[in-house]
């Protein structure tokens, strides 16, 4: 693939020797019966550019379930406006909706890039941008148009241009790596020969949380992306895990078992100020805040097996959330606050399921039988998560109504531990 | 150019070697985002680029010979549990109780119990089982003559099995913790 050939280029003339990344590759397996036809038109000049823009918005939008894509060959002359588009034509071809635009240079080597998207059945202009950027920005730039379409036709945010964590393991090596939500463009956050897990994302987009062992015992580690300084925020006798962050960004949930048995702290995100919100006498971990920071759920055998349950850090009123079979883990809050993801052991097989809060509704959105570590897309609609195939971990996604279905997978690596990245601000 | 050091690491219970620790930062990566639309606010390309963390695995300086006698029960440093259990089984009292009496006679030893699961279920909460079952072998320690503050307890979950395989034997041999002693 192009882009991983340019990123080890990149490595071979800045370092001595460097393993291949985990290159990701998404594979649609399911879904998409009910997908709009959408003809994505190359755009004009797009072909004297090294970087084919509208494969890119044609991917992303395809992958989310959302279109399917109609063949735009043979269409003479290929429309690069709105009001070039011709409706009979692409109705012929079975397009609900046209997208077109052009690239053309604006001077000090930035470029124009325009697109509009059109509505051939009802013969309308839905939504066009100009965007003015460097050839570096091309890929971002794709992913934004992808978004503004994805938006304009669903009402709900496009996840395009997020980027995902995750964690590879070659052999005896670890790596913690972050990657466009399509999967280009790893680039390595933390490389171990000891266990990581537990990537978290503070929402502010600037920092990840993890476990790492390398101290031989489970560190709760923050680590701001663009510089790479790293403090151990939780090391206390014993093990410390589960990091999740409270909605500002300001602070962090942790199991800690310095007190005697796994139970949940609040911290700040530098470590001070470490108080104990949780009680039990068994184990509690997993805590996760809710959408509006007012509560966290959490994991807890306080009841005899593993359940999902909600705290309340004001009163501190528990409550619980799953009644359904012996073993709910790993809980997920929904953004809009309606429900949650989790992972239930049903017959012996692990699987992601949602759990609506009005409805208590639970569904089961995969088969497993080893699904695990579900994460949730900041608009709400895609889970990726953890699986196995062919002897070997990967991701996968679904969509969060069951319909659309995605394996990513890396060449001879164990991939697990996604974490999906916060909306990212233009 | 740097250099980089990658240490292999040995996986050893026993034995527990390490080898030299290596920390680099890796090289920042450009990220090209940051597209100005008309109309909007212009994306800033600094704060993108990720610059990465290379750690490594502190090494041991070794322990007493009694220790490490082969014909001793003070060699013998795991405990194995059921599914779902964290009963220390009659079969490992002794060894149990042998360590929490060279605790008694060895004020100054110290040493971790490392809890382990086998593959199945969530990452985090298989850590809390291994501290679970690390926990119990610490509580019987401390029942038969060791002090609290001689022994830690922490957990690998499943993150480190010793039989990589996807069967009862193999996950069996997974639910066990190891007795580690200070400076090993």
């Amino acid at each position: 693939m192009p882009v991983k050939q340019r990123l080890l280029l990149a490595f071979l003339l800045l370092f001595a020797v460097l393993p291949a990344r985990a290159q990701l590759t998404i594979e649609i397996v399911g879904g998409g019966g009910a997908a709009l036809p959408l003809a994505v038109v190359p755009f004009e000049s797009e072909a004297t550019y090294p970087l084919g823009i509208t494969g890119i918005v044609g991917a992303d939008l395809q992958r989310s379930g959302l279109v399917r894509l109609v063949d735009t060959a043979g269409v003479n002359p290929r429309p690069y406006r709105a009001e070039d588009v011709q409706p009979a034509v692409w109705r012929a071809r079975q397009a609900d909706a046209v997208v077109v635009g052009s690239m053309r240079p604006a001077g000090d080597g930035r470029v124009e890039v325009r697109f509009a998207l059109v509505d051939v059945v009802k013969q309308t202009l839905l939504t066009s941008m100009t965007y003015t950027v460097t050839p570096q920005q091309f890929r971002a730039t794709a992913h934004r148009i992808a978004d503004a379409i994805y938006e304009k036709l669903t009402g709900d945010p496009g996840i395009f241009s997020t980027r995902i964590a995750y964690i590879t393991k070659q052999g005896p090596r670890y790596q913690l790596l972050v990657a466009d939500a399509d999967g280009a463009d790893p680039q390595s956050v933390v490389t171990s020969n000891e266990p990581l897990l537990s990537p978290k994302w503070s929402p502010d987009g600037t920092r990840i949380a993890y476990v790492s062992f390398e101290s031989r015992k489970p560190v709760v580690y923050v680590q701001s992306l663009s510089s790479g300084q790293r403090q151990a925020v939780a090391n206390f006798r014993g093990s410390n895990s589960s990091p999740a962050w409270s909605p500002d960004s300001r602070r962090l949930a942790v199991t800690l078992t310095k007190d005697g048995g796994s139970q949940v702290y609040v911290m700040n995100a530098d470590g001070s100020n470490v108080t104990r919100v949780l009680s039990s006498g068994g184990i509690d971990t997993e805590a996760t805040f809710t959408p509006d920071g007012a509560s966290l759920l959490f994991t807890s055998d306080r009841g005899g097996t593993p359940q999902i349950y909600r705290a309340n850090l004001a009163s501190g009123a528990v409550e619980r959330i799953t009644f359904e079979g012996s073993y709910n883990v790993s809980p997920r809050p929904f953004p809009d606050g309606k429900g949650l993801a989790f992972v239930r052991r049903d017959g012996g097989r692990f699987q992601i399921a949602t759990l609506d809060y009005a409805t208590k509704q639970v569904q089961v959105l995969t088969d497993g039988p080893g699904d695990e570590s579900p994460s949730i897309a900041p608009n709400g609609k895609l889970i990726i998560y953890a699986s196995a195939a062919g002897g070997r971990g990967i991701l996968a996604a679904v969509s969060s109504d069951g319909r659309v279905k995605q394996r990513l997978v890396a060449p001879a690596t164990e991939v697990r531990e996604p974490a999906w990245g916060p909306l990212r601000r233009p | 150019m740097r250099k980089i050091l990658f240490a292999v690491f040995i996986a050893a219970a026993m034995a527990g070697c390490s080898t030299t620790p290596t920390t680099e930062t890796g090289a920042p990566i450009d990220d090209k985002s940051g597209a100005a639309a008309s109309g909007a606010t212009t994306g800033s390309a600094s704060g993108d680029r990720i610059t990465g963390v290379t750690t490594g695995s502190g090494a041991g300086s070794g322990v007493p010979a009694e220790l490490r006698d082969p014909n001793s029960i003070l060699s013998k440093r795991s405990v194995y549990f059921d599914f779902d259990s964290f009963v220390v089984r009659e079969e490992f009292k002794p060894l149990v109780e042998a360590h929490a009496k060279y605790l008694q006679r060895n004020r100054n030893a110290k040493m971790t119990v490392q809890g382990n699961t086998d593959e199945r279920g969530s990452r985090e909460y298989n850590i809390a089982l291994g501290q679970k079952r690390a926990d119990a072998v610490k509580r019987m320690m401390v029942l038969l003559g060791a002090t609290e503050t001689q022994v830690e307890t922490v957990s690998f979950g499943k993150e480190k099995p010793k039989n990589a395989g996807h069967d009862e034997t193999s996950w069996a041999e997974n639910r066990r913790d190891d007795i580690l002693y200070a400076g090993e």
